[in-house]
């Protein structure tokens, strides 16, 4: 699949727009960490920030963005109608939340309903956005049980890691949220590499044969249809040389997990103002290394199509 | 509203024979022609005189080597939209542009609310779907539904543009959920097949398998070719020189 650099940054930010909401809807909603006006003000502005720049990117790479309304009718069968519906209606409890908390310094009580609330909205539109891929039987990669979890933990751990960060920068570190991103990481370190793992040995049972009816032997393609690359090849025919897929799969675990997991151990240890640091570029690095890992889920996805061009 | 019917009165499609397709891409600009001006028109061209030629078809004719332990063979394979039973891409459409005829099975775009998300493309394993750069809306075979109710045409031409092109009756149109039509027949008799079954989308059109060899062929071995011989002599020596 075409890695459009639109959906890709966009499901990247959500994630973490997501998760960092519903960390500070819990946290924040229920006292853990105290209300403060310049904190809540910059977390709820980067976590509404990253999940509206989200869904900006997204519409950008709509062929009629001025219709983009439609898209919240049809919620009875399809799963980007639902994610338009869910994203939308997180907005209202986290507006709320967000008034409560920031604003009027509040929690507990119908503050803490709202952030709860927010937080379920950023389950359920997190879920939404991993089913929207998940569904799609011709991609075998991302049909799989693998990719619903896959999205729920990374926003998880985008999350926890970005507001670790945010927490660290206004003093209120909180060793809860630090060691709750860093298992996180470690879980989705964990997971990435077993997804991995299950997508290099998947054995399709789609092949040349089934996509053509004819049965037994080999399908070889001698002629395409047309000359150049048409829609289909440019956005389902995209393929990834191996050796440039292991290297990003490198650079991907280097970035989101192993650099990320090692700046938080460090910033347990280490004090003011070096432990900022360190969890400033744990946030930095695992963002970088998610964008790598998600233009990766798309680049090493086949859609069947792709077996029409002999590909 | 995306959501299927549950049951459709017929289940109109197309049936391909891959026996007697010769691959001379009739069908495919007879659709172009019929459908640039049709119900989806218009069927963009992208640079069509430049050196990166892109564009809209509804239709497109592969070519595939078959090779079994019996030998290989040349099979043209025209693709399009099969008007699925259970057509993913109008599941997934989140504006309800996409939708299933509950009358005849047929599988269309309601291009005035078509966002361009290009979901319903991803959700399609056969490719049928292609999308309109210059309009912004995704595009897909009508199963010429602007031809075969059309009073104004001969009843004889009332058959999607590809069907009536195609000089060697390797396409067929009609009711595929009558078990007494003729083209459901036509499937019965040569094993009609459809294709990616393992997906569950059930496809309505079928695929005729390429027959079984005939040993009634006559059997002319060619004579093997004799190795060029070196030419020799001044007229030889000339040709090399020259040749160099």
């Amino acid at each position: 699949m075409h890695p459009a650099f639109s959906v890709v940054f966009f499901t990247t930010a959500t994630g973490a727009g997501y998760g960092l909401l519903a960390l500070l809807g819990l946290l924040g909603g229920f006292g853990v960490i105290p209300a403060d006006f310049w904190l809540g003000l910059v977390g709820m502005a980067l976590a509404l920030g990253l999940i509206a720049a989200g869904l900006l990117s997204s519409t950008g790479h709509l062929g009629r963005p001025e219709r983009a309304w439609r898209a919240f009718s049809q919620w009875r069968s399809s799963w980007l109608s639902r994610e338009g519906v869910a994203s939308v209606a997180t907005f209202i409890p986290a507006a709320l939340f967000g008034v409560g908390w920031v604003f009027l310094g509040r929690n507990g009580g119908w503050v803490a309903v709202a952030g709860l609330l927010a937080a379920a909205g950023a389950l359920v539109t997190t879920c939404t956005t991993g089913m929207i891929y998940a569904s799609l039987k011709p991609i075998a990669q991302w049909h799989s049980r693998y990719t619903l979890p896959a999205y729920l933990i990374f926003a998880a751990m985008t999350g926890s890691v970005l507001g670790n960060a945010l927490f660290q920068c206004f003093g209120a570190a909180s060793t809860t949220v630090l060691i709750g991103g860093l298992l996180a990481t470690l879980a989705g370190w964990g997971w990435k590499l077993a997804t991995w793992n299950y997508n290099d040995r998947l054995e399709i049972p789609t092949t040349a044969n089934t996509a053509t009816g004819l049965v037994g032997g080999t399908v070889r393609s001698i002629e395409w249809p047309h000359t150049e690359e048409n829609y289909l090849l440019k956005e389902m025919g995209f393929s990834i040389a191996r050796k440039h897929s292991a290297k990003l799969r490198r650079v991907t675990q280097a970035l989101a997990f192993a650099a990320p997991a090692f700046l938080l151990v460090i910033a347990f240890f280490l004090p003011w103002p070096l432990g900022v640091i360190a969890s400033v570029l744990a946030a930095l690095a695992q963002l970088t290394g998610m964008l790598v890992e998600r233009w990766l889920f798309f680049a090493e996805a086949k859609h069947t199509v792709a077996l029409y061009y002999g590909r | 509203m995306t959501c299927l019917p549950s049951h459709t009165d017929k289940k109109l499609g197309l049936v391909v024979d891959l026996d007697t397709c010769v691959g001379c891409q009739a069908c495919v600009t007879a659709c172009k022609e019929w459908n640039t001006g049709g119900h989806m028109a218009p069927l963009t061209d992208i640079d069509p005189y430049g050196g990166h030629v892109d564009g809209v078809w509804f239709n497109r004719v592969h070519s595939y080597e078959h090779t079994t332990e019996l030998g290989g063979r040349t099979v043209n394979f025209p693709r399009s939209c099969l008007h699925c039973e259970t057509p993913a891409c109008v599941t997934v459409c989140p504006t309800g542009a996409s939708y299933k005829r509950a009358s005849d099975g047929i599988v269309l775009i309601d291009e005035d609310k078509c966002i361009g998300c290009k979901l319903c493309s991803w959700a399609c394993p056969y490719g049928a779907r292609e999308f309109d750069t210059d309009v912004g809306v995704m595009k897909k075979c009508t199963l010429c539904v602007d031809r075969i109710y059309n009073d104004n045409l001969a009843e004889e031409d009332r058959v999607p543009a590809c069907v009536a092109a195609c000089p060697t009756s390797a396409r067929h149109f009609g009711d595929l959920g009558d078990p007494a039509s003729a083209i459901s027949q036509l499937v019965e008799e040569r094993g009609g097949v459809a294709l990616m079954p393992e997906l569950g989308y059930k496809p309505t059109n079928r695929y005729l398998p390429p027959r079984a060899r005939s040993e009634r062929a006559a059997k002319v071995d060619a004579p093997a070719l004799e190795p060029i011989r070196a030419e020799g002599g001044f007229l030889g020596w000339i040709d090399r020189m020259l040749s160099n």
